[in-house]
């Protein structure tokens, strides 16, 4: 095999696609791995360097739904194509980043369009000033509706936003007052949204932001020891000020992106498992004044995020894509992506709704009984088939091997080409101890040496390594 | 204890106690579920969300069941209903996760790790031999059943559950399940997630091979709604029935956060409820297995005295629920009261009785075990029940 010049370790740039993306192929990895690493990154946080996905032509498929953004399952099907086909992968990985912790759900509301719009407003400002990514989300319909404020009036508060905004969205539990979270409420007030015509007869419409002076609380509100007749922008301009912002959103990304760490109850208990790395997020918030491009940035380019190999648990979504992936599917539009959903409901994570405004629980909490067993029969299911071209070059690959094709060479091939996976010796003993079981394979024979690589690429992906990033 | 599969039989033998756990997550309205509506207050304070007084079902001369809780109301007839009436705790937390990890782990003060369940589970079979002693029906496991190496197993979907099910070839299959079992089985200090990953495959692999004939043994008469609670419990029965030692089934009723909109998300979440009960009662009866079964339901926190216009926020003072045979029906611990010096913080139902009480009343009642340990303490405990089989 003739490997392209490369400039970076192709176990690193692996690494960095799997994280900062949502895995790849050998050709794709290798042809990343010809920039230098902080080449790669500064690609990667700089999306607009690339073209965007080319997706809409999915409403040639799907032309009434994908015109009237009323399918949830089409449009988390077209997300799911995004994440795969991207040529901007980390615009996608922080979408889902922040729609994991702005959680804003559909379950409540049952309305479709709002919650596109919510999605492509965080894909929109994924790595922006922090300030943006918070006004632009307390403007958001989709999230006005689901945490009360259009129930948040100048007269009587609905302090669900204030609330949360600085429990979940921002600063954690023990940095504020119950008076901050009122008077932070009150702030909001006026921040609604226009009625949308009704359901029927011409299916849903779009709600708008739109700010209501008269049921604003204009009076002077007192909000982490600081007074002024401030509106809902004052408020986020002084949350984004916070080192216990910036620690926290360090934390969230902390675990996303690097390691697993307990969820997010345990925080303001439990230290961070890498005080320094957090340390470091912190002062990038910090000196940049909470730019998100330039945080995010300093983390990937770090040796605490370098040398954290297998440290997460892949959440249901980077299992799903990376499976897909690797098995060169859906490389072009095609029907059946709104099946993605399913797929996905079952590991326990429905995209554009999540369990509750807290996100998801992540790391350890994704495998159960029940979400292993669909996690490896996917895993089998997309990948038991010698037609899909990512299977096709898995085999070719290991007929290419140089005489004599011994088990561990050809499990090695295998790995390699499952966005190179690590297992540990058992698991690598297992394999090559099938590799060899039946005697060498024969590859005069076309069907039994595929029928044989083909096993040993689902045993691979049963593997507990296959599960972790 | 018994821990084989043949605790549960038909014919008069010793049958092991059951808990079925039913958690409404999102804080259940407790004051418009049981409702004092001879109380004037009451209206004054929810003139929106508050039911009108010809509407309700009255249980008693001073509170009345929501009027969609009709189903409830034939169980408690019978005299099969416990109300645990303002249990909770002091400090109540407004979070819905920190409220929901408190009545999980029973440490209001700090962060814990280990569920009160999967204490339970560890007692009753200590060297995690049947994989199925604990059975959540759901997404993922709740904190409650969850402990570094216990086991309980989490079904989402009962009638297709197994690894490599699509794998035709039963030799095949067969082979790689054993290989599978092998790179399953951890090197020694491989680390605690990589260790709970392969307990948890072994498990599968083992709990699946129990539950496989579950689907088909079960037969009923019983007629479930088809909404997730009702087919929830429906899952319960198929188990428990098919005798697999199985002790704890946890379930989980979403959506009762309705700050806004709450009265008709109410009002329909409360009917299929009670309806669900209902049904899950006569069909564990039809298969004479309802002696040995106690269902509990709760919630992670109650809401606030005071409509907010629409709906209710976060709150204190919730209510559970005791339900089963061997219950005595009737009302526990006292109503919070409403007169308003008596709110919390002036606008909070005062919680009356510590959950942990509940916990270990049905800890030491109904399943024989010592309740210190598990809840951290000693609670005054209640006497709900006419009869135990410990």
């Amino acid at each position: 095999m003739v490997l392209a010049q490369t400039h970076t370790d192709l176990d690193l740039v692996a690494h960095l696609l799997r994280r900062a993306g949502f895995g790849a192929d050998q050709a794709e990895i290798e042809r990343y791995a010809e920039k230098s690493y902080d080449e790669i990154v500064d690609d990667l946080v700089h999306p607009e360097r690339f073209p965007q996905v080319e997706d809409d032509v999915l409403g040639r498929f799907y032309p009434h739904l994908a015109a009237n953004k009323d399918n949830g399952a089409v449009w988390n099907g077209r997300w799911m194509f995004r994440m795969v086909n991207t040529e901007r992968p980390l615009e996608e990985k922080m979408t889902l980043f922040w729609h994991g912790i702005l959680a804003t759900g559909w379950t409540k509301s049952e309305h479709t369009p709002s919650m596109v719009n919510h999605m492509q407003m965080l894909r929109d400002n994924c790595l922006a000033n922090f300030r943006t990514i918070l006004l632009e989300l307390s403007k958001d319909p989709a999230m006005i509706f689901w945490l009360d404020n259009n129930e948040n009036h100048g007269v009587s508060i609905n302090e669900n936003y204030g609330r949360e905004i600085l429990e979940l969205f921002s600063m954690g539990i023990g940095n504020y007052t119950e008076d901050d979270i009122k008077n932070a409420a009150r702030a909001f007030t006026g921040w609604t949204f226009t009625q949308p015509l009704p359901l029927y007869p011409f299916g849903h419409f779009e709600a708008e932001f739109v700010y209501r002076e008269e049921d604003h609380d204009a009076g002077e509100k007192e909000f982490l020891g600081q007074k002024g007749n401030f509106n809902g922008e004052d408020i986020i301009d002084i949350i984004a000020r916070q080192e216990a912002t910036a620690r926290f959103i360090a934390r969230h990304l902390y675990t996303f992106f690097v390691a697993d760490e307990p969820q997010v109850p345990a925080w303001s208990i439990q230290e961070p498992n890498d005080p320094e790395a957090i340390q470091i997020m912190v002062d990038a918030w910090m000196e940049s004044d909470a730019d998100i491009r330039h945080v995010v940035s300093t983390m990937l380019k770090s040796d605490f995020f370098k040398n954290a190999r297998m440290k997460r648990v892949k959440s249901p979504t980077n299992f799903v894509s990376n499976v897909v992936k690797i098995s060169g599917d859906y490389r072009e539009v095609d029907v059946g992506l709104e099946s993605f959903q399913g797929t996905l409901v079952a590991m326990g994570q429905t995209l554009m709704d999540p369990p509750s405004v807290e996100g998801w629980h992540t790391g350890k909490e994704w495998i159960d009984g029940g979400t292993l067993t669909e996690r490896v029969n996917f895993a089998i299911d997309t990948l038991n088939d010698a037609s899909k071209p990512g299977v096709r070059n898995i085999i070719e690959a290991v007929r290419d091997l140089d005489e004599p094709r011994t088990g561990e060479k050809v499990v090695e091939v295998v790995l390699q080409h499952l966005c190179r996976l690590v297992v540990d010796e058992a698991s690598f003993d297992a394999l090559v101890e099938h590799a060899y079981e039946g005697g060498d394979i024969d590859f005069e024979n076309e069907e039994e040496s595929e029928e044989r690589i083909l096993r040993l690429i689902t045993l691979a992906v049963s593997t507990r390594e296959f599960q972790f990033e | 204890m018994a821990m084989n599969g043949n605790g549960n039989g038909t014919n008069g033998k010793h049958k092991d106690p059951v808990l079925v756990v039913i958690q409404l997550s999102g804080g259940n309205d407790f004051m418009n579920t049981v409702i004092p509506y001879t109380e004037g207050v009451y209206y004054d304070v929810r003139p929106l969300v508050g039911m009108p007084e010809d509407k309700v079902i009255p249980i008693t001369e001073k509170l009345a069941f929501h009027p969609n809780a009709g189903a409830l109301k034939e169980i408690w007839d019978e005299g099969k209903v416990a109300i645990i009436q303002g249990i909770g705790y002091e400090n109540s937390s407004r979070s819905h996760f920190r409220a929901m990890d408190i009545w999980h782990t029973c440490e209001p003060d700090t962060i814990a790790t280990e569920g009160w369940l999967a204490k339970v589970i560890r007692e009753m079979d200590p060297d995690g031999e049947n994989p199925v002693t604990a059975v959540n029906f759901g997404r993922g496991l709740p904190r409650a059943l969850a402990a570094p190496n216990v086991t309980a197993t989490s079904i989402g979907d009962l009638d297709n559950y197994g690894l490599m099910s699509s794998i035709e070839v039963t030799d095949e299959r067969d082979e790689n399940l054993e290989i599978f079992k092998r790179m399953y089985t951890p090197a020694v200090g491989s680390g605690l997630v990589m260790d709970y990953l392969g307990q948890t495959g072994r498990d599968v692999l083992k709990g699946a091979d129990m539950l496989s004939v579950a689907p088909q043994m079960y037969k009923s008469n019983v007629e479930y709604a088809d909404n997730p609670i009702a087919q929830a419990l429906r899952d319960v029965v198929r188990v428990h029935t098919a005798n697999l030692g199985t002790r704890i089934f946890y379930t989980n009723h979403l959506g009762y956060d309705h700050h806004a909109q709450e009265v008709p998300a109410h009002n329909k979440l409360i009917g299929e409820l009670s309806e669900a009960i209902r049904d899950f009662m006569q069909d564990l009866r039809d298969h004479d297995a309802a002696d040995e079964v106690t269902i509990l339901v709760f919630t992670e926190f109650g809401r606030r005295i005071k409509d907010n216009g629409s709906g209710t926020d976060h709150g204190s003072g919730g209510g559970a629920f005791l339900i089963g045979e061997h219950v005595k029906g009737g009302l526990y611990s006292e109503y919070p009261p409403l007169d308003r010096p008596s709110w919390l913080n002036d606008e909070d139902l005062r919680h009356t009785y510590d959950f942990r009480g509940m916990y270990g009343t049905i800890l030491e009642q109904w399943f024989g075990l010592d309740p210190v340990p598990i809840v951290g303490g000693s609670f005054e405990q209640l006497q709900p029940y006419e009869k135990t089989l410990v």
